[in-house]
């Protein structure tokens, strides 16, 4: 019986590939894709303020509400956060991960991978909360700026409007730094794969055709090692938009996407409001992905 | 730079091209010493093994590449590269990516990006390995071509020993981590040193202690090639350098056939025998017949051991 039917399957590589493909097909199209724009479609329904009942009548205010200068606001600041810790993480990511890939092997390089993985099997919301007691009024991080005798830098950076706050966990600038720690190793793997597929011989190549070191960097190894900052920086990017935890543990009050979706559902129960939200990152990594992909980043891959 | 792989040819290409730095010795390209400078400051280029074109760039830009690291201006080093490549027989081909051409290709392009420089040495690690054979023996021509229009140096690594032979002013044979014999092809052919590079380039019979002994009189080991040898069925009389032997195996190989002969001591004596009368029978002996071998005696070359003194 089994030797009859992997005879078939054998006979019909289609049938086997389907029979393969089928489950993952049903999940990811009917419990994610469906989720995911059953959800959209809600963001068409009308919310009422006054007795705070959902109907199922179309309109588009939810998503005109998008633009009124309080909403629009909280896009603009998750979105300069998220640019922000991207391109931090990249600057951060590239040198380790050049490490990793050029000059460790075998138990150094299994080293490396733990060591930039073990922050990921701590709770998320663990490392969240650490991080408010670590940036705190007394806490470690002002400890450590006044051994430095640093404290006035530390209340120049604080006085920047956009950047400062009153106390580093309570500014932007502790919440950046939060954001750049929790994703910086979806940033360095990728990377480090990238630049490890790169031939030592195309380096070789660089410098035997005369390019200076530096040179063979700009030319050679940035160009090949921008589809893994790209994958990385989706990561980066699109975590940062999503994310409603860290918001409101660090930083300066005020919504960002994630948490104002999170109020709107949850607290206030405007799941059409919610759900018009959710559109706004989706769109973001619509258009970031487009222009990625005019950049020539995917070329390699 | 001739020998088996493992045997340092590689690794000395690469200390010529600055991948490696020597821990002792010097180099010296045209005189100048060049030990101890980054690869970017020699006036060498190379072609890799495995071309080593950049994958992001167009044909015209990776030939253009060392030009454009040395600072020439664009017009002139894309004028420059596009009569690279018309010298390599890819004029035209400027705007497409390596992995758009075929094998053969990007080995022209490789070749382009190098000569591009006008460097005084030319390296090449085994150009030709990834090419099928036909193809092989056409770039074969067209290096050897190149290089006398240009009139620059150009040093091929191969393991192959008919494409040395076939290619080179002289041969450096490599065994070991050193170099057994330099040479013109037909001196190393006609005339090897030991019986390494006898054995490794073509086929030969080196033969040894009481055998040698026995026919010349002279502890030295010789060779002898096999197409040196003629058969007989009966011993020759006269002063004739001879052996005999059972006749083992015979392979027919086209144009020759190839007999071994195994000889009293137990040793196989190859022996080969050109196929040039178009009506000639099939072999004339059969397997476990008793033979005669004999040559003369200029065919012979004695040899000289290779002492290795490996405790260096």
């Amino acid at each position: 019986m089994m030797r009859r039917l992997a005879t078939l399957l054998y006979r019909r590589p289609n049938l086997y590939l389907a029979m393969l493909l089928i489950p993952p097909l049903i999940w990811f199209g009917a419990i994610y894709l469906g989720s995911l724009l059953a959800l959209l479609w809600q963001g068409f329904y009308t919310f009422d303020d006054f007795t705070m009942a959902v109907t199922p009548e179309l309109t588009l205010a939810n998503f005109a509400a998008l633009l009124q200068p309080s909403n629009f606001d909280i896009i603009l600041r998750t979105l300069g956060m998220a640019v922000a810790v991207s391109i931090a993480s990249a600057v951060l990511a590239f040198p380790i991960a050049y490490y990793m890939a050029r000059y460790t092997r075998g138990s150094t390089k299994a080293f490396f991978y733990i060591a930039v993985m073990m922050p990921m099997w701590a709770s998320y919301i663990v490392k969240a909360y650490a991080w408010t007691l670590l940036l705190a009024k007394g806490g470690v991080a002002q400890w450590f700026v006044q051994q430095l005798n640093l404290e006035p830098l530390l209340q120049w950076l604080l006085g920047i409007p956009g950047v400062g706050g009153s106390t580093l966990s309570t500014s932007h600038l502790g919440r950046f730094m939060v954001f750049v720690y929790i994703w910086l190793p979806f940033m360095i793997l990728p990377i480090q794969a990238a630049l490890e597929r790169l031939p030592p011989s195309l380096l070789h190549a660089s410098a035997d055709l005369g390019a200076r070191p530096r040179q063979t960097f700009v030319q050679v190894i940035l160009p090949l090692a921008v589809p893994g900052i790209a994958a990385g920086s989706i990561f980066t990017f699109s975590l940062t938009l999503g994310d409603f935890i860290v918001p409101q543990l660090v930083g300066p009050p005020g919504y960002f996407i994630g948490s104002m979706v999170y109020a709107q559902q949850g607290a206030i129960g405007n799941m059409p409001m919610a759900a018009a939200f959710t559109l706004v990152p989706i769109m973001l990594i619509a258009v970031y992905l487009t222009l990625v992909k005019r950049l020539g980043a995917f070329d390699a891959l | 730079m001739l020998g088996p792989s493992g045997s340092g040819k590689t690794t000395c290409l690469r200390l010529i091209a600055g991948f490696e730095q020597p821990s002792h010795g010097s180099i010296r390209i045209h005189g100048v010493e060049a030990a101890g400078l980054p690869p970017y400051q020699r006036d060498v280029n190379t072609v890799f093994q495995d071309y080593a074109l950049f994958p992001h760039m167009n044909v015209r830009d990776n030939v253009a590449y060392g030009l454009k690291v040395k600072g020439v201006a664009k017009a002139q080093r894309h004028a420059r590269a596009e009569e690279a490549l018309g010298m390599v027989a890819l004029a035209g081909y400027g705007e497409r990516k390596p992995v758009q051409l075929s094998g053969g290709q990007r080995q022209r392009v490789a070749l382009a990006r190098a000569l591009v420089n006008r460097p005084r040495v030319l390296l090449l690690d085994e150009p030709l390995g990834a090419l099928d054979l036909k193809l092989r023996e056409q770039m074969q021509g067209e290096l050897k071509k190149l290089q006398r229009q240009l009139g620059i140096t150009f040093i091929f690594v191969t393991h192959d020993q008919t494409e040395a032979l076939s290619m080179s002013d002289r041969v450096a044979v490599f065994n070991r981590g050193r170099i057994e014999q330099v040479d013109t092809p037909r001196n190393l052919y006609m005339q090897p040193a030991t019986p390494f590079v006898a054995e490794f380039v073509g086929t030969s019979n080196v033969l040894r202690g009481e055998l040698a002994q026995h026919l010349v009189a002279s502890p030295q080991p010789f060779s002898i090639r096999p197409e040196h040898i003629r058969l007989s069925a009966s011993a020759i009389p006269g002063d004739v350098l001879q052996l005999s032997g059972v006749l083992h195996d015979i392979q027919y190989q086209g144009s020759t056939t190839r007999y071994e002969l195994q000889l009293d001591n137990g040793q196989l004596l190859a022996v080969s025998q050109a196929n040039s009368q178009w009506h000639a029978d099939a072999a004339p002996w059969q397997p476990g017949q008793r033979l005669h071998a004999h040559w003369p005696r200029e065919a012979m070359t004695a040899l000289r051991e290779t002492v290795l003194d490996e405790g260096r």
